[in-house]
């Protein structure tokens, strides 16, 4: 057990925890920052994904100890109003079913297109494909994803 | 309007996501750079707001709270059934908040989700339940005003008398309604003066979800609670003997329990659990068939060969007709174990103090939970609570109640409250899978190409009777004889979205293509053919509407341009289950040699549409896992384990894997049926008639990349 301070959204943590303890386990056991999904805990399905030092980041596989001082950004994080652009889009297209792999997914999306703001379809396609929607919301997510593009 | 204000939006979405989850229905982000309206809580409102019946209250600032009874796991009906409450009482949609209610037998029938029954169940309810409060607040109004209730008129929660000009919202004649008794009977809206339903309305959960709000049972927390996770046995196997020494030495681990076969350690947060589970020493025994896949395959051959089958359905003289036939078509399908593995795993929070229990989580059934904790603790029902969070998922495995049951003896070991959390791991090898099957297809052929003789051996493992006997074909062939066997595996099973269908109408629809290529017939007309005669002449009993069955086929045909393009190799698929009708296209582009997959049409017979966006979820949803089944997952077993045992073996489908899929709905006239499943069971017959069509490979088993008749097929996905 060792502490760690942490930065995340915007502010500053400390946890008290082993070593190889995983951020998603930190944020959710921790810091009650439950908006992080588990559900396969070995970086396949995306639902742990969080922006590290502005970076999409499966957090079922990172250890707390190999952190540092990067900061880390929740989807509690994303916006203060839940009205970040791809938030704004996914509520438009109404993308959810289930709704559980969704704050990964827009997590993901978010990272996209901070780094690629016009991406083509095909682009769009190859980011998401590393988030998985047991539900199939695959049409929606895409077309999410290309309308937060238009119109940021 | 509302005089009421309070808290900020900001506060409200704080306020909602830790409780009980209302939520302002259909907010509109982006209409939404005017200044931000101050609301009043969900708590707010109920304080003051009064109960017209199980489903509905209204507070004197006119907002209307709707509870939803049964649990949301993606199927919408979170926000399609207060749709139809608020439809009948003529609410300002924009007033409606959407509350989960708990467990209550009392107040609820059928509270559970299953069997896409929710809808055709409770229509009729719903609508009674917002025509009487609409009903006793106009007689309020009359009252109020002193005129003729008859010349009042209702409009998004106003209450208006034209001829003297008087008008006031809901909450205005609440305390009035309150004196007035609802009638046994009252009046249903005509279909046609619909406001609400069969308009688009957006996810009452939405914003929630998109800002991470607790909203699923994984996310429930409770000071001073544990977590536990459980290491069970192999099916078919007990223990023998539990070395918990190394597991206990984990920082962070406060308790090892025993229990039936299961072995769980207990702790104060979830990491330590996953390290302990992996240094639990549990050695197991044999108590019962312990199974492989080898002993799978084995045990269907000879129960398809000898198994003592079960009749269940025969018609006019089978061998006759075979003996007599011109031709005779054979074919066997076969499907693997599935995982119905939702991004949710299972969890579930039991408080258990003396005679009393607490349970909160994720389950399709919570009078199943309910009935289990009550049955381990002895105690009566009316003593545990049952509070439903959204589910991340469900598909069939939260029908079951094995978790919530973990939770309950965790809880009583302990003396405390705990949240059992399942790893992926857990999930994929503590099951209750869809069962694999086996059918045996035969068809015979007169001179004339006609088919005159059907027959279906299904072998079936726990799952009583496989065959669905009274769907079509039955009815449109003369001699038939469907059969059934089954095989008591020690594997736990349990209904997988769609149960039989889910395989049966994949390998039916493939039969049938096989059997329309023998008699050199277009698949369209073949079954068109079929359906002619059981409209015009059935034989026996018929489990489905010939009519809408017609319909549906003819109309994805006329959808996919069915035949028109010689480009495009198609495959068609019409399967009636759960009450809907559905049937698809799926096309097949040759390009340059590789065949592309790129579009599915889809043609939906469920009645009327509650909620457009809901029912093309649901159809698109259901494709892409009926798609993503066929093609890739598959569960195999060694020695009662299964080998595929996260997402790196068990490969579920992705978003580059999903061709465009384009929805029809057709308006039947019929009341409302459910749609949480009948999109799925057509599609893996389309896709695979499809491949048929472009390469001339027949598959017969699932998932298709590991059959060698697809082995260099390189079929490639790609949208338009």
């Amino acid at each position: 057990m060792a502490n760690y301070n942490l930065k995340i959204n915007g502010k500053a943590h400390t946890v008290d925890v082993a070593d190889d303890t995983p951020l998603l386990w930190v944020l959710r056991d921790h810091l009650g920052l439950v908006g992080t999904k588990f559900s396969c805990g070995i970086a396949q399905c995306g639902a742990c994904t969080v922006h590290v030092n502005g970076t999409a980041t499966f957090s079922c596989v990172l250890p707390v100890s190999s952190v540092g001082k990067a900061e880390i950004v929740t989807i509690e994080g994303l916006s203060e109003e839940g009205d970040h652009p791809v938030q704004k889009a996914w509520a438009e297209v109404d993308v959810a079913q289930c709704g559980y792999c969704q704050a990964g997914q827009i997590m993901t999306a978010a990272a996209f297109l901070n780094e690629n703001p016009s991406p083509s379809m095909e682009e769009i396609d190859n980011a998401m494909n590393r988030n998985i929607c047991r539900c199939g919301t695959y049409h929606k997510v895409r077309e999410a994803v290309a309308l937060a593009a238009n119109t940021k | 309007m509302s005089t009421l204000i309070k808290s900020s939006r900001r506060d409200f979405l704080k306020i909602a996501g830790t409780s009980v989850g209302g939520l302002v229905i259909g907010f509109n982000w982006f209409s939404c750079d005017s200044p931000k309206v101050e609301v009043l809580s969900t708590e707010e409102i109920l304080a003051q707001a009064k109960s017209f019946n199980s489903y509905l209250s209204i507070s004197p600032s006119g907002d209307v709270v709707i509870y939803s009874p049964n649990p949301e796991l993606g199927q919408n009906i979170k926000t399609s059934f207060p749709m139809v409450v608020a439809e009948e009482l003529d609410a300002d949609w924009g007033k409606v908040r959407v509350v989960q209610a708990n467990l209550d037998t009392e107040k609820y029938e059928r509270q559970l989700t299953g069997g896409s029954g929710a809808m055709p169940h409770s229509w009729e309810r719903l609508r009674k339940a917002g025509a009487t409060a609409k009903f006793v607040l106009v007689a309020a109004a009359a009252k109020t005003w002193n005129v003729p209730a008859g010349e009042i008129t209702v409009d998004k929660g106003v209450i208006s008398h034209n001829a003297s000009g008087k008008s006031g919202h809901f909450g205005e004649f609440v305390a009035e309604a309150a004196t007035i008794t609802a009638p046994e009977e009252v009046a249903l809206k005509d279909k046609k003066d619909f406001k609400i339903i069969g308009t688009p309305v957006k996810n009452v959960d939405a914003m929630e979800m998109y800002t991470g709000k607790p909203l699923y049972g994984l996310d429930f927390y409770r000071e001073g609670m544990k977590h536990a996770m459980v290491q069970r046995a192999p099916f078919g196997m007990k223990i023998k003997s539990v070395d918990e020494s190394a597991a206990k030495a984990v920082a962070g681990i406060t308790d090892v329990v025993t229990f039936g076969t299961s072995v769980a350690v207990v702790g104060t947060s979830t990491w330590p659990l996953m390290k302990a589970k992996k240094l639990l020493k549990v050695e197991y025994e044999a108590d019962g068939n312990v199974e492989s896949t080898s002993d799978h395959d084995r045990i269907f051959a000879d129960l398809m060969a000898n198994g003592k089958a079960e009749t269940k359905r025969a018609d006019g003289n089978v061998n006759q007709a075979f003996k007599n036939a011109a031709k005779v078509v054979v074919a066997e399908y076969q499907c693997p174990f599935l995982a119905h593995s939702p991004m949710e795993p299972e969890n579930f929070f039991a408080h258990v103090q003396g005679d009393k229990c607490e349970l909160i989580g994720p389950t399709q059934t919570p009078d199943r939970a309910r009935q289990s904790a009550a049955d381990i603790l002895g105690i009566p029902k009316e003593n545990i609570t049952v509070q439903i969070t959204r589910l991340g998922g469900g598909f069939g495995r939260r029908l079951r109640a094995d978790y919530a049951e973990e939770a309950v003896h965790i809880s009583k070991a302990i003396a405390g409250p705990v949240k059992v959390t399942w790893s992926r791991e857990d999930e994929l090898t503590g099951g209750a899978y869809r069962p694999a099957v086996r059918y045996r297809f035969e068809a015979a052929l007169d001179a004339d190409n006609r088919m005159v003789g059907y027959k279906l051996k299904g072998v079936g493992m726990n799952a009583g009777n496989s065959t669905r006997e009274n769907n079509f074909p039955s009815g449109a062939v003369d001699h038939v004889l469907i059969e059934s066997v089954n095989y008591e595996s020690s594997v736990t099973t349990n209904a997988w979205r769609a149960p039989i269908t889910n395989f049966l109408a994949y390998a039916e629809q493939s039969f049938l293509d096989e059997v329309a290529l023998e008699a050199g017939k277009d698949p369209v007309e073949f079954r068109l053919e079929l359906l002619n005669r059981a409209k015009s002449n059935p034989v026996g009993e018929l489990g489905y509407d010939v009519d809408r069955m017609i319909a549906v086929t003819k109309e994805v045909a006329e959808k996919s341009k069915w035949g028109q393009d010689p480009n495009v190799k198609q495959g068609l698929s019409v399967y009636f289950s759960h009450r809907s009708y559905v049937a698809q296209v799926a096309d097949i582009e040759m390009q340059g040699g590789t065949p592309v997959l790129k579009k599915i049409t889809a043609v939906t017979d469920c009645g009327m549409v509650v909620n457009p966006i809901g029912a093309n979820h649901q159809v698109r949803g259901g494709i892409v896992d009926g798609m993503g089944h066929a093609m890739y997952t598959n569960l195999t077993f060694e020695n009662g384990v299964p080998k595929q045992k996260n997402y790196d073996s068990y490969r579920l489908i992705r978003l580059k894997e999903v061709p465009e899929i384009e929805t029809h709905f057709l308006d039947s006239g019929f009341d409302p049926t459910g749609l949480g499943e009948p999109a799925l069971p057509p599609t893996g017959g389309a896709i695979a008639n499809a491949i048929f069509a472009a390469t001339g490979r027949r598959l017969r088993s699932q998932p298709f990349i590991e059959q060698k008749e697809f082995s260099d097929i390189n079929l490639e996905i790609r949208r338009a």
